[in-house]
């Protein structure tokens, strides 16, 4: 277990500085995800056109710097997406964190690759893995109109 | 006293974490366990278990005395009157509980105001919640200031004529207040008002004697006090347990079982319903014996070293915001690093083998009154050295340079 793995430079600038958090203009849809026994939270803010594309997605919430980052990186990641590319992303990154399977999409760009595999080492931290994954399952949530508050403590 | 003797007693800290040594401080969770402890468990397993107070034969008789032993031990521990006054439960909560359910059945009405304060742990608040919901309780929560303080006044200014109970704890297991017990309880007693002490950050680290102290209601967690975890107790006084409703139904806890009424025994048999933790309580008798060997008045004196020795050096760390500063502290020590969150800062001292709790340590309303939403506490026992809060400083500088601090 390395802890240069987990905090990565990446991992760092969108802990401190994430991205798209605020809430978007015109969002039409939204789910909170919250994980009690630590006190991470998220509301993810959600617009999805009539084509089913992600025209733009963002979140508010607090958290440690591996939740914040990891919603961060969500945001962009799926931000321009289909939902259905962006669900398959998402399994993919799920997998890739309690599996450990590498996530084979080809419609990520290197850059977005690169910054997705950034969070590849929380794997090694089975006790942070729900806070990495926190945000994607509200994302997922959000698409879907679930309005149950997201736990992935459970 | 020769803390490196008392630490060589506990196994677990023979054992490497990620291959560095354990400095464990979270003991205000739970604390490690001596070997004697271990061995007694097992020991009784063994050689002399059988189920308490209902069989004839011999091992019967052996393991009844045994259980009941540890019952004698903790009453003089604690200085109650009467070894009846000593109720086993399976942890602080449950005995918390047990006073909300029957105390509430029989003397809360709707309206009737219990006051807690704003430093309690959620265990010391759900069962009141539960009043609330039940019986239309109100809860009056008595301030606590930035220091981490609760002042007399801000429970006495809450105090009216409906007020039905005080449950206060003895020291917060966040910002390591002492709460000024005497104080409360003798403000209580002018107005006749029963008062409960939730002990789980009490009961290892300072002398207790609940004849002195004078309350009604006094909760421990065994885990916490060098003992096994599934056992708590209950110290009540006597006339409350008289008068109490029995909690839970079952076997044991019977006098007479009729198709048309049942009666019920006197304290403690009227509140233990059905086989308890047999082994674990009989366990429990040897950290009750570990704890007085070394002296409770030993063990306060050192940890009030290192607590201080702790505040000195974290102190001195710029990046540190030490909660609360309480006149009178425990063990306890929460704080927050700038710009990093406690679960980061736990992920990191433990790739050092330092063992912290963080998060908001089931007080919300506290963090949510201190603004902030999660803390990281480091909380000491009697096995903790100087050494242990050098290298958690030299631990939190990593976390500062991980982070580019």
């Amino acid at each position: 277990m390395d802890l240069k793995e987990l905090y990565q430079e990446i991992i760092l600038d969108h802990g401190k500085n994430p991205r798209n958090k605020k809430k978007c203009d015109g969002f039409n849809k939204d789910a909170k995800g919250n994980n009690p026994l630590c006190g991470d939270k998220v509301h993810v803010f959600l617009k999805l056109n009539d084509e089913k594309q992600v025209e733009d997605i963002s979140f508010e919430g607090e958290g440690c710097a591996i939740s914040i980052a990891s919603a961060s990186i969500m945001t962009e990641i799926v931000k321009g997406k289909d939902y259905n590319v962006a669900k398959k992303i998402l399994e993919n990154f799920i997998n890739m964190l309690k599996e450990g399977s590498k996530p084979s999409i080809n419609s990520l760009s290197d850059n977005e690759n690169t910054t997705i595999m950034s969070l590849s080492g929380v794997k090694q931290f089975p006790m942070r893995v729900k806070c990495a994954t926190l945000a994607w399952h509200t994302f997922l949530h959000a698409a879907e109109d679930n309005k149950k508050v997201v736990n992935t403590e459970k | 006293m020769d803390i490196k003797e008392i630490k060589s007693k506990f196994p677990i800290f023979s054992n490497k974490v990620k291959g560095k040594k354990l400095v464990y401080l979270d003991s205000a969770n739970s604390s490690q366990k001596p070997k004697v402890v271990i061995d007694r468990i097992s020991n009784f397993y063994s050689k002399e278990f059988s189920n308490v107070g209902r069989s004839m034969h011999s091992l019967a008789v052996t393991a009844t005395n045994r259980f009941e032993e540890t019952r004698d031990l903790i009453k003089n521990f604690i200085n109650a009157k009467f070894r009846e006054e000593i109720v086993f439960t399976k942890n602080a909560t449950e005995g918390i509980n047990l006073i909300a359910s029957t105390y509430g059945e029989k003397f809360i009405q709707d309206k009737d105001e219990i006051i807690i304060t704003e430093l309690e742990h959620h265990a010391n608040y759900v069962p009141w919640h539960f009043l609330r919901k039940k019986k239309g309780a109100v809860i009056k929560f008595a301030e606590c200031d930035k220091q981490g303080e609760v002042n007399i006044d801000s429970i006495k200014k809450l105090i009216t004529t409906k007020t039905k109970l005080i449950a206060v704890t003895h020291v917060s297991n966040v910002t390591g207040t002492i709460l000024p017990l005497n104080k409360i309880i003798d403000l209580a007693k002018t107005k006749k008002i029963p008062v409960l002490i939730d002990g789980c950050q009490g009961a290892s680290h300072l002398k207790l004697d609940v004849q002195k102290l004078d309350c009604d209601f006094y909760v421990m967690s065994c885990h916490k006090m060098y003992g096994p975890t599934g056992v708590g107790v209950l110290y009540a006084k006597k006339k409350w347990l008289d008068e109490l409703p029995p909690y839970q139904g079952g076997g044991g806890m019977i006098d007479e079982v009729k198709k048309d009424d049942i009666s019920f025994p006197e304290s403690p048999t009227k509140f233990e319903a059905g086989t308890l933790q047999t082994a674990e309580i009989v366990g429990f008798a040897e950290s009750i014996r570990f704890i007085e060997n070394i002296g409770i008045k030993n063990i306060t004196q050192h940890e009030k070293e290192i607590t201080e020795y702790g505040l000195e050096i974290l102190k001195k760390n710029n990046s540190v915001s030490i909660i609360g500063d309480p006149k009178e502290r425990s063990a306890i020590l929460s704080f927050t690093i700038k710009g990093i969150h406690p679960h980061d800062i736990a992920t990191i001292l433990d790739d050092d083998g330092v063992a912290i709790r963080a998060g908001h340590h089931c007080c919300q309303i506290l963090h949510e009154k201190m603004g902030i939403p999660a803390t990281a506490r480091a909380s000491l026992g009697i096995y903790n050295s100087k050494e242990d809060i050098d290298i958690l400083n030299e631990s939190i500088n990593k976390c500062n340079k991980i982070f580019n601090n």
